[in-house]
């Protein structure tokens, strides 16, 4: 009896006060967890770059008089298709919001070949596993009088640059 | 006087006697065991040498039964063997950069001498390994071998196939030709997916796993030269130095849980044609009681205890002639093939026109025909599913069972083949009802996104296959039947899927019966 009192004693002895052996022990591991994390934390943003160094994302498409209204022009490499009607200019991106491939233009209908989706002329999805309409894009003017369109910017569908 | 010029001539003697023994001491130095002719010299050919190690000493008749493996894993292994070499041979005249990619391919191709030949090697041994890859989950599973001991195994085993497509998909990309670049965009984009739920939820401007993933993947928003190099990195530094780790963990921890699974009653007639060893026979009918010390320390059966003689074999050199023969073989199958068909190589890659079909490769598929029904739900959704499931399987299915027979019994075996009826009829049932009659858009224009990630032939599928296990847990009371069910669901659907995918899909991935009926364009 008195055997198991004397025990009960001394580990609630050594509960209230830590030895000096355990307080380093917790030390470094504090210390060690510390330096992982910080430096963990330091390289979480490591594999995403600053800058994307692709294609520029804002480029110039001509003057208001290269765009008479019902005029149509594909801009191949930077994706777009431009168009004027009587509301205005208005720029649509060609890449299909299914997996990206490039939707082509037939018989008044944007077809995509990697999966079969189909958008109308406004881009609204017609057909296919795309899960939204094609992306309007931010016509805009400089001040001297080029036209831009800026593809990091969507606009609601239907917004035309009016001239 | 004299005696001291003794002593110069006998350590001139030695000298030169050391120099003429170099050859045998240098030898002994090296392998510090004789000749492996007896029992304790095999064992200590094992267990010197780092690489024989991760194998035991001595294995069970059993292991060696063709008809059990297939020897599918040593086909897996000598494959990723074939594919380092090439690999690194290939690496010689490869320049990962986006000017030159195409160009240094191309070089390889026509200029390099052997270089075609080289590509087409590295080319075939990738199919090679996925199919025995599979194969071999295959076998494992069918024959109950991930369970007990070796459940961890098996989770590595789901590593090692993760990494397996990883290696084969970053490969895909690095000859920078329109087949890699309209693959990888779109596989690129399938990791975006996740932006196809969040954007239906209207959260992506607050939280894009998908846009995180991508710019991850290609360190950048689109293809280029960070691409490429990350995915150069990718498959020529950190997969294969993740995949030589994990397969050695793999290797060696077979050996750890005990060799290869095998059933506790082994009839004889399972061991005919299987060499022998009457020597140890006779040891252990002296001393049946014998157990190797180390045995306390092995979880699980062990070989010796109350069961009278083993039936065991040095590994040396059974079982190496055996491994050698595998690797002989897979190297014959993959230059047969290389010497008669080359590999891909198209245009270079041109971010303005896309392939059309521009299909991923083979093993990606039936995944691309689940993705041209739903992006996140084909692309993430049901692999991210199936790929849980299989990990999680030794550790839902805990009964205790004989290991190491193909299908357990004659209830699995029904069971099996009646899920292959199951599956087989509802793949093909549901592509061609969605071929004539298409999906839910196709009838209700307007219908959501969100219902339509839920509901589509993808997860109809799925749903088909859950339900038939429960059915089959409910039925038989056994959750190793249920694996069985799902398991075959899934294989079986895979196959079917890719099947439909590579041969009747054709451009805007509409279907064809044949390829000769493609429109021209």
């Amino acid at each position: 009896m008195s055997n198991v009192d004397a025990v009960k004693g001394t580990s609630a002895y050594e509960v209230e006060s830590m030895s000096r052996r355990d307080f380093l022990t917790t030390v470094v591991y504090g210390a060690v967890g510390a330096a992982l994390s910080f430096v963990l934390f330091g390289l979480l943003r490591f594999p995403k770059p600053a800058l994307f160094p692709d294609i520029p994302k804002i480029f110039k498409i001509g003057r208001v008089e290269d765009f008479p209204v019902g005029a149509e022009k594909i801009f191949e490499d930077k994706k777009v298709i431009v168009r004027r009607d009587a509301g205005g200019l208005f720029a649509i991106s060609l890449i299909c919001t299914h997996l990206g491939c490039i939707v082509s233009k037939h018989a008044g209908l944007f077809e995509c070949p990697c999966h079969g989706s189909k958008f109308d002329e406004n881009g609204k999805v017609k057909i296919g596993p795309a899960p939204k309409a094609l992306e309007w894009l931010k016509v805009s003017q400089l001040p001297d009088g080029k036209l831009i369109v800026d593809t990091m910017r969507k606009v609601p569908i239907g917004t035309r640059y009016a001239i | 006087m004299q005696s001291k010029k003794g002593k110069g001539e006998m350590g001139l003697r030695d000298y030169f006697k050391n120099i003429l023994r170099l050859p045998k001491t240098f030898l002994e130095s090296f392998v510090r065991h004789g000749k492996p002719n007896s029992d304790r010299a095999r064992s200590q050919t094992v267990m010197s040498n780092i690489f024989l190690h991760i194998h035991s000493t001595r294995i069970h008749r059993y292991t060696l039964k063709k008809t059990f493996t297939f020897g599918l894993g040593v086909i897996a292994a000598s494959s990723f063997f074939i594919l380092i070499l090439t690999g690194i041979l290939l690496m010689v005249y490869y320049k990962p950069s986006v000017d030159l990619a195409y160009d240094s391919i191309k070089d390889i191709q026509y200029v390099v001498p052997g270089g075609r030949f080289i590509r087409n090697v590295h080319r075939w041994a990738t199919n090679v390994m996925i199919v025995s890859v599979i194969l071999h989950m295959v076998r494992v599973f069918y024959t109950a071998a991930y369970k007990e001991t070796r459940s961890f195994n098996w989770l590595m085993g789901m590593v090692l196939f993760i990494l397996t497509l990883g290696l084969s998909f970053t490969g895909y990309l690095l000859p920078w030709d329109q087949l890699a670049y309209w693959a990888v965009t779109i596989c690129s984009n399938i990791a975006a997916s996740p932006r196809e739920l969040t954007d239906a939820l209207g959260l992506t401007p607050y939280f894009d796993p998908g846009g995180f993933m991508k710019v991850l993947l290609l360190g950048s928003e689109e293809i280029g030269q960070d691409a490429l190099t990350r995915f150069f990195w990718l498959h020529c530094i950190v997969l294969p130095f993740l995949m030589i780790m994990i397969l050695s963990v793999h290797v060696w921890r077979v050996r750890k849980d005990g060799g290869l699974a095998r059933p506790d009653n082994i009839k004889e007639k399972d061991l005919q044609g299987i060499e022998e060893d009457g020597n140890t026979r006779n040891v252990f009918e002296n001393a049946p009681q014998k157990t190797y010390g180390l045995m306390c320390l092995v979880r699980g059966k062990t070989p010796a205890v109350g069961r009278g003689p083993e039936n065991t074999i040095p590994s040396w050199p059974t079982l190496f002639i055996a491994e050698f023969a595998l690797f002989m073989l897979t190297f014959a199958i993959v230059c047969t093939l290389a010497y008669f068909f080359d590999a891909p190589l198209k245009e270079l890659a041109n971010a303005a026109v896309p392939e059309n079909p521009a299909k991923a490769p083979w093993y990606f598929l039936g995944l691309q025909e689940l993705v041209s029904y739903s992006a996140f739900m084909g692309g993430v959704g049901i692999p991210t599913i199936a790929i849980l499931g299989l990990a999680l399987i030794p550790y839902l299915d805990r009964e205790k069972q004989t290991l190491g027979r193909w299908f357990d019994n004659r209830t699995g075996r029904k069971v099996a083949r009646e899920s292959l009826v199951y599956s087989a009829g509802v793949t093909i049932a549901l592509l061609a009802f969605t071929v004539k009659f298409g999906w839910l858009r196709n009838w209700f224009p307007d219908i959501p996104q969100l219902v339509i990630i839920f509901i589509n032939p993808g997860t109809v599928l799925v749903s088909f296959f859950v339900f038939w296990s429960f059915r089959c847990l409910y039925k038989f009371d056994s959750t190793r039947i249920s694996a069985i069910a799902l398991f075959t669901c899934f294989i079986v659907s895979f196959i079917i899927l890719t099947y439909f995918a590579t041969y009747h899909r054709g451009p805007n991935w509409d279907f064809y019966w044949l390829k000769s009926q493609w429109p021209i364009h």
